[in-house]
């Protein structure tokens, strides 16, 4: 039930954002969503792709500094509150949200934040006993 | 095993007294061939017929490295050209390069030095020796390749560079033993992992690393990453080149000093005087056999100790500690003493960071700041910024601890440093002082 997301250390600098675009486009590899964190210093960009073995080796080959974390897709209702109830789950149970960033997706009623937990399985669990569909990552890249 | 069982396991007594009888005859030489030396002995008070023990070495002056380029290029030869059958030069990083020679005699002695400290290393004739050094001016490649025939090992002069090819050579050839800079060989590591290729699956039992300063700690490092023993290898063009001094691989602690050929002394380079062993202080090397550059009392630069008690090994020739530092890259900082082995030691003791870094030094107003660059690798990345600056105040604590010196660190993405594939540069200092 879990996805996986590809993350690239970059320094604060022009172009450094550019260059991986352009290195995972020249890959042919599609971004289906994406997340900066900044620093003054440094950034950690997070990115969720249609083919994560062909943008790691692309990006390695390229000299950066790659790593792979499991996060969790959830569907959020596209409604005021969709998202509040959901936190409020995890709130009730102790789950702590380390980060999280929305997915771009074309139809549907419903939004897909993707959430980046400690505690991943247990946050499936508590989503799922919760009736919020959790979507797998071979589905997810193919949304 | 020991390649020249006469002279490395030779009795102290009896290596003296032909220390003593190859000085007498080096110093009247340059004082007949080498202007620059008789007029400095003259100024010394000292005559050639003056020394009659090893401790009349002191009464002799010093010679440094601007004493070398002052007489550039063929100033300080002692031998007419047509004797000399090489020539090499020093990078000149640090300033003007210096030249030196060699006679058929000096280019056959360095062979067997060098024969000598591969040997000590762990290398015999049958062996296949990947040499990974420069070959060019730079004495490493072709001294590592002199030596390593002389050995009797089939060498593979793939010399620096072309890191990739280098990866499918160690596939494909079998090379057993490894000479490179102790820096390239973390970066071979590296390039060979990024192309599916893992050292536990190659032939190597040995490397011989040399030519940058490096640590205890970094060795564990390589030994582990490269899948070998890894010994220290240390020489200087205006000595020789590789070969000065070697690592056994038996004790792995420490470099003996061929001395039958050099000798060895340590000083304290404020008041120049002789330090006793153990005491750390400046290297300085007098040559006794080398007939076309011979260098009296010669200032390496390079601070270390020697250590005389007997080796594991059955070599009698004196130890030299690992170099841990130059006085020309001693960093003071705030009145500070700052080594870039230090700071090294300090990021190897953090789980998770290699060694790729950069001290850049500036001066804001009348204030000396210190940046310290560290390369982001696999181990120590993560997506959550939160750890990332973890490790970035650990690192900036533990200097603080452990050197006394406040440090910027900057987290910078791996590869943004530099690699020469010969010497890395581990010091910017932008102070216009």
């Amino acid at each position: 039930m879990q996805v996986e997301q590809i993350s690239v250390f970059l320094e604060n600098k022009t172009g450094r954002l550019s260059e991986v675009t352009g290195i995972l486009s020249e890959a042919g590899v599609n971004i289906r969503a994406l997340a900066l964190a900044d620093t003054s210093d440094f950034g950690v960009l997070r990115l969720i792709v249609d083919a994560n073995e062909r943008a790691i080796s692309a990006l390695k080959e390229n000299g950066f500094t790659v790593g792979k974390t499991e996060v969790v897709a959830a569907e959020v209702e596209d409604k005021p509150g969709g998202l509040h109830n959901i936190l409020q789950t995890l709130r009730a149970q102790g789950i702590n949200v380390e980060y999280m960033y929305a997915y771009v997706r074309h139809t549907g009623q419903d939004a897909v934040m993707i959430f980046r937990f400690d505690n991943i399985q247990g946050a499936i669990d508590v989503l799922k006993k919760n009736g919020v569909t959790v979507i797998d990552g071979q589905h997810l890249y193919n949304m | 095993m020991i390649f020249n069982m006469e002279y490395e396991t030779m009795p102290r007594e009896a290596l003296e007294s032909i220390q003593l009888r190859r000085l007498q005859t080096m110093v009247e030489r340059v004082y007949a061939n080498v202007p620059f030396y008789r007029d400095k002995f003259k100024e010394a008070g000292v005559a050639p017929s003056d020394i009659k023990t090893i401790g009349d070495l002191k009464r002799l002056p010093f010679t440094t490295k601007q004493d070398l380029r002052d007489r550039y290029p063929y100033g300080m030869f002692a031998v007419p050209m047509d004797q000399v059958v090489r020539i090499h030069a020093s990078s000149g990083t640090t300033g003007q390069s210096t030249v030196v020679g060699y006679t058929a005699r000096d280019i056959k002695t360095w062979a067997e030095l060098m024969a000598r400290s591969l040997m000590a290393g762990g290398a015999t004739r049958n062996d296949i020796i990947h040499n990974a050094y420069g070959y060019g001016l730079f004495t490493g490649g072709l001294g590592v390749h002199y030596g390593a025939e002389a050995l009797g090992a089939s060498v593979i002069p793939v010399s620096g560079g072309n890191t990739r090819r280098q990866v499918v050579i160690m596939k494909d050839f079998g090379p057993t033993v490894i000479t490179c800079t102790p820096s390239y060989s973390l970066h071979l590591a590296e390039v060979a992992e990024e192309m599916g290729v893992a050292f536990k699956d190659l032939k190597f039992k040995f490397g011989v690393f040399g030519a940058e300063p490096w640590s205890e700690t970094m060795r564990l490092e390589i030994e582990r990453k490269l899948d070998l023993v890894a010994v220290d290898i240390y020489g200087l063009s205006e000595i020789m080149g590789p070969g000065v001094s070697i690592e056994c691989h038996e004790a792995k602690r420490g470099l003996h000093v061929f001395e039958d050929h050099f000798i060895p002394e340590i000083i304290d380079p404020n008041t120049l005087e002789t330090l006793p062993y153990g005491e750390v202080g400046e290297l300085v090397f007098t040559t006794i056999t080398k007939e076309a550059f011979p260098v009296v009392r010669y200032r390496t630069r390079d601070i270390t100790s020697l250590n005389p008690e007997p080796c594991i090994c059955g070599r009698t020739h004196i130890r030299m500690n690992r170099v841990t530092g130059r006085t020309d890259d001693m960093l003071i900082i705030r009145g500070v003493n700052v080594f870039p082995s230090q700071i090294e030691n300090v990021l190897m003791e953090i789980e998770g960071v290699t060694p790729h870094y950069q001290l850049v030094v500036d001066r804001e107003g009348s204030l000396d700041m210190l940046t310290v660059k560290v390369e982001v690798n696999e181990g120590m990345f993560s997506d959550e910024v939160k750890q990332l600056q973890a490790v970035q105040k650990k690192i900036t604590k533990n200097i603080k601890e452990f050197l006394g010196v406040s440090a910027t660190v900057k987290l910078v993405e791996s590869k943004a440093i530099a690699r020469s594939e010969g010497k890395a540069v581990r010091v910017i200092d932008n102070r216009k002082i």
